[in-house]
């Protein structure tokens, strides 16, 4: 049983408890399935918070946006094809310091979902990201980007206008701004949709986010042939916040509230208002050639590997 | 004191050498060629002609009655392309390991490096072609589908920047099937550790020729290959983000005939040339020529 059934099973159980008529008796049952509550929430296993990252509760980057910054300008297209609305861009407030956002945005109804296609980017949405991020460069900006996409859109449309082409720009640009870019993943991080927004000086991560190379789903049916296998696969991915603080890949996790980020949104937004601000204090000692100098030995430097040399050979060989 | 130092030092020098030899590579004719059905003939993939297959290195791996481009190993793509003995391979000596501690991914990597007589799906070294000098990097798709692990990301990221240090331009043949999975995370960023050191290429002012050959998807489309100064394809390679197969099930419909094929994006101006495997050689000895003032 994962973590929204059990929850609905108590929740069923409290309901219940009302016909009861001794009032002393419901209270101290009550307290008991609280406690039973929280306590699953403490050990929540990588499936649970995969349905967590994607609970239609959970804030999307828009709600973040106003909860974080203030007086947010929202900037449209990419002036070569359309605007992706799966991508949201522009210029907001943060402690009196102009910052440039990019988010992806995610739909709270079905319609809000099919007009930003379940936040999956086109070629167009990456091309306007990268249009804000030299603008961002232009004017001196500090670059927010908030990740938040099951990945990129597997579309006849996006194949043609070269998908793939407009990600690695964004990579290949991203490496060299001369701007800190500070990257948080507030549910899903998908694959080369997420690293195309998400090259950034420091990637943070909410409690309850994942970050992955494809979807649980799509990693069981093409490693194991078998899609149904998808909690097995959460767990074998090591895709929490907690795994990839772990090996480096992510630099801090911004905790949520106890039952994930929608129980409580504005203690959500504080925490990662005064993380944000905590990192962008910092950046503003340094030097545009030490940030560029940082992001680029960042990346350098992940790889798991060894090499065969003279030192690996002591005790090996005798 | 000192002579059990000397003593040391000497035993070192003798247990390197001693693991250099036996880690030498096999001379090129004694390479085991994989999943090549065993004998004299082979049949075409695309007309089913019966080919001989001694005559298939003369015929440059293309089948001569209807001009289909087959799969090639990475060692054959040096023999056809750059000049006879020029080839120096550099980059010895990379062991992938299993970060993610996935089931089964160990005995993989050595099943595919028996089977393919490489330490992984990417190759780069000094190579002349016409005389000309240049960095040239090869993808081997028989190695688990040419996917790019930590250690392909890191051999790739190291032939930038050998070009870069010897500045020589480079040029790179991609054959992958996307990101290793196994390696989860870990692939992912390799994207992002090519492209930097792409940037870095260029800001040095050098020349960048990325080849696609069938089949480019995934990942790798989405990071070096995409970012040559020139991009050349090979006719009918399969070249795509999200693989055909995964279109489908999104669309819900069979897709039109010819996508994602090389002279598709030729068309929508996604690759500069689609060159006939005979002509290369020719083709990248003019471009390098051109951008060295045409002598």
């Amino acid at each position: 049983m994962d973590i929204l059934q059990k929850e609905k099973k108590l929740d069923a159980l409290i309901n219940e408890l009302h016909r009861l008529d001794d009032e002393a008796a419901i209270q101290s049952i009550k307290q008991n399935i609280e406690n039973y509550k929280q306590k699953a929430m403490r050990s929540l296993s990588a499936w649970d918070r995969v349905l967590l990252a994607r609970h239609q509760d959970r804030p999307n980057a828009k709600m973040v946006i106003e909860g974080v910054f203030d007086d947010f300008i929202e900037l449209h297209g990419d002036r070569a094809y359309e605007d992706d609305k799966a991508i949201i861009g522009g210029i907001g407030l943060l402690n009196h310091q102009a910052i440039t956002i990019i988010a992806q945005q995610k739909g709270k109804t079905t319609e809000e979902n099919i007009a930003c296609n379940f936040a999956m980017p086109h070629p167009e949405g990456y091309r306007k990201a990268l249009r804000l991020m030299k603008q961002a460069e232009k004017f001196n900006r500090p670059i927010i980007t908030i990740i938040d996409t099951p990945g990129a859109y597997p579309g006849l449309g996006a194949e043609a206008r070269g998908q793939g082409e407009a990600i690695a720009k964004n990579l290949f640009t991203m490496s060299d701004l001369k701007v800190p870019i500070i990257t948080l993943i507030l549910g899903e991080g998908g694959s080369g949709g997420a690293l195309a927004i998400g090259m950034g000086n420091q990637v943070l991560m909410l409690e309850n986010s994942i970050y992955s190379i494809l979807s649980p789903e799509g990693y069981a049916s093409i490693l194991w042939k078998d899609s149904s296998r998808s909690k097995e696969a959460a767990e074998a991915m090591k895709l929490t916040a907690y795994d990839l603080e772990e090996i480096g890949i992510i630099d801090d996790i911004i905790s949520e509230p106890l039952g994930g980020a929608h129980r409580d949104k504005a203690q959500t937004f504080e925490s990662i208002k005064n993380k944000l601000s905590e990192i962008l204090d910092d950046y503003q000692a340094m030097s545009q050639f030490e940030i560029q100098q940082e992001r680029y030995k960042k990346y350098r430097s992940i790889g798991f590997f060894q090499r065969f040399n003279y030192e690996n050979l002591k005790g090996v060989v005798k | 004191m000192k002579r059990e130092q000397f003593k040391e030092a000497f035993k070192k020098k003798k247990a390197f050498t001693h693991a250099l030899k036996t880690y030498k590579k096999k001379p090129l004719h004694q390479i085991k060629q994989p999943d090549v059905p065993k004998g004299l003939y082979e049949k075409c993939p695309s007309c089913q002609a019966t080919l001989n297959k001694s005559h298939m290195f003369e015929h440059m791996f293309v089948c001569p009655k209807c001009d289909h481009h087959m799969r090639i190993r990475a060692i054959d793509r040096i023999g056809i392309t750059v000049d006879e003995h020029s080839f120096v391979e550099k980059g010895f000596g990379y062991i992938t390991l299993n970060p993610l501690f996935q089931d089964h991914y160990e005995q993989k990597i050595v099943e595919y490096k028996k089977k393919t007589n490489l330490d992984e799906a990417y190759i780069y070294g000094y190579a002349e072609i016409k005389g000309e000098p240049l960095i040239i990097g090869v993808m081997d798709s028989y190695f688990m589908m040419g996917s790019m692990g930590s250690v392909v990301g890191e051999k790739v990221t190291k032939s930038i920047e050998y070009a870069i240090y010897k500045k020589l331009p480079l040029v790179m043949f991609v054959a992958s099937g996307g990101a290793r999975m196994q390696e989860g995370i870990y692939s992912l960023m390799q994207m992002a550790k090519t492209s930097s050191a792409l940037k870095r290429l260029d800001q040095q002012g050098l020349l960048y020729i990325s080849v696609l050959t069938h089949p480019t998807t995934g990942g790798v489309t989405a990071s070096f290959a995409s970012l040559g100064d020139i991009i050349i394809a090979e006719p009918k390679a399969l070249i795509g983000f999200a693989g055909p197969r995964v279109i489908e099930q999104t669309i819900k419909q069979s897709l039109p005939e010819g996508f994602q094929r090389s002279e598709f994006l030729k068309d929508k101006g996604m690759i500069d040339k689609v060159v006939h495997r005979k002509d290369l050689k020719d083709t990248l000895s003019k471009i390098i020529r051109l951008h060295q003032g045409g002598n």
